[in-house]
């Protein structure tokens, strides 16, 4: 049983070991979607939400499988039920709300299957956090990833401007930007054991 | 001159020999495509990481592929991406107590990246864009290739981080001992400024032959 307290669960997940510039999950959205803040803003929030509902299934999961006696399914049980699940999310919310579909839905079936989410799953399973610790998790790693995203996005919106370069162009000089915020992230390392 | 089915057979040799050639570096999956990055990034600190990591990949690659080739015909065309994810995740299994037996210590420093291989878009890729549509050996060759090319991308970043933030290569010291490491290459900003100048030196030569030419 992990004994960590809830606030520094999610200290650590958002800031201190930021998901996408310390643990490199959630790279491909990283770099494909971080052009305009809004749209970078919106991405955070629809991978928040995922987040959220991939943390309660995998809780749910992780505990049949280990009444089963069966961990070596955990992994295709994992996929499987996180992707059925935001699929069952987004058809309700397409029903019920049609403005937050418009701002989320198209997000949706796109990170179903990013490292990110998956990724939490396994992490949350392999410290042993408990339901409360598990949704702080969720959200201290939905808020780290939409940090790095609108970071990274004012931050390009600004190159746009100035000129660059053709060598540097295009996903070398995005690499070589995110290896600076990523330093800047490393100043808050020990803040938190 | 030679017969219609000698010619027959030549070609495609060369097909297949190209089919395997491609991913090492025209069609390079980390270089040019820019897939899977992220265990690309995450875990080549080390050059025997960097090597577990991708030959993990290739197994599981070349294994996914060739299932998919297989099962082209018996897979609905509705359910498609999510029985390539079934197979993907079943091998994935497979590498993961595999590797687990091989080498404890290589295991628990990749940690939770061999799971993670499930969702590098890599192997969906080919299993899609490839395995599909293309007999078994096509496909198998065409998995190895880019798996091939998977993991050169990841030497080329375990060799360089290792180098340079650690002075040694697979554990030798290289530099002897008055070097200083260059401790900020093995961890994560290292990663992102290796990456990057890869890509900027590729970009380089590209340029460079371009205007040549």
């Amino acid at each position: 049983m992990n004994t960590a307290s809830s606030m520094s669960i999610f200290l650590n997940a958002a800031i201190i070991n930021n998901f996408v510039l310390a643990m490199f999950l959630g790279i491909c959205p990283f770099l494909g979607v971080s052009n305009k803040t809004d749209t970078a803003m919106r991405m955070g929030g629809a991978v928040t939400f995922v987040m959220l509902v991939a943390s309660v299934c995998a809780f749910g999961i992780n505990k049949v499988l280990t009444w089963m006696g069966a961990p070596y399914l955990q992994l295709i049980a994992y996929i499987v039920v996180i992707a059925s699940a935001v699929q069952l999310v987004e058809m309700i919310i397409k029903k019920f709300s049609p403005a937050l579909f418009r701002a989320l839905g198209i997000f949706l079936p796109l990170i179903t299957t990013n490292c990110a989410i998956l990724g939490l799953a396994l992490f949350q399973t392999a410290r042993q956090y408990d339901f409360v610790q598990s949704l702080a998790f969720a959200l201290g790693a939905g808020a780290g990833f939409t940090l790095a995203l609108v970071l990274m996005a004012g931050l390009r919106e600004r190159l746009e401007l100035s000129t660059v370069s053709s060598v540097v162009q295009g996903a070398a000089l995005t690499l070589i930007l995110a290896g600076v915020l990523s330093m800047a992230f490393m100043g808050f390392a020990g803040m938190a054991s | 001159m030679a017969t219609p089915a000698a010619n027959l057979t030549r070609k495609t040799d060369i097909q297949s020999a190209d089919t395997f050639i491609k991913g090492l570096w025209r069609e390079n999956p980390v270089f040019v495509a820019l897939l899977g990055m992220c265990p690309v990034l995450a875990v080549t600190n080390s050059v025997i990481n960097a090597l577990a990591i991708g030959l993990a990949s290739t197994f599981v690659v070349t294994l996914s592929s060739t299932m998919v080739s297989l099962a082209k015909n018996v897979i609905p065309k509705q359910v498609r991406i999510a029985s390539y994810i079934l197979i993907i995740a079943t091998f994935v299994t497979v590498t993961e107590y595999m590797l687990q037996a091989l080498s404890y210590d290589v295991h628990k420093a990749l940690g939770a990246f061999i799971p993670l291989i499930v969702v590098n878009c890599m192997i969906l890729g080919r299993s899609e864009a490839f395995a599909s549509r293309n007999s078994v050996g096509l496909a198998a060759l065409d998995a190895l290739g880019m798996g091939m090319g998977f993991t050169l991308a990841c030497l080329s970043l375990g060799t360089v981080r290792e180098l340079l933030g650690n002075g040694t290569l697979l554990g030798i010291p290289i530099f002897g001992p008055s070097f200083e490491p260059w401790v900020i290459m093995v961890l994560p900003p290292g990663a992102f400024f290796v990456l990057g100048m890869w890509l900027l030196l590729f970009n380089w030569f590209k340029q460079r032959k371009e205007a040549a030419e």
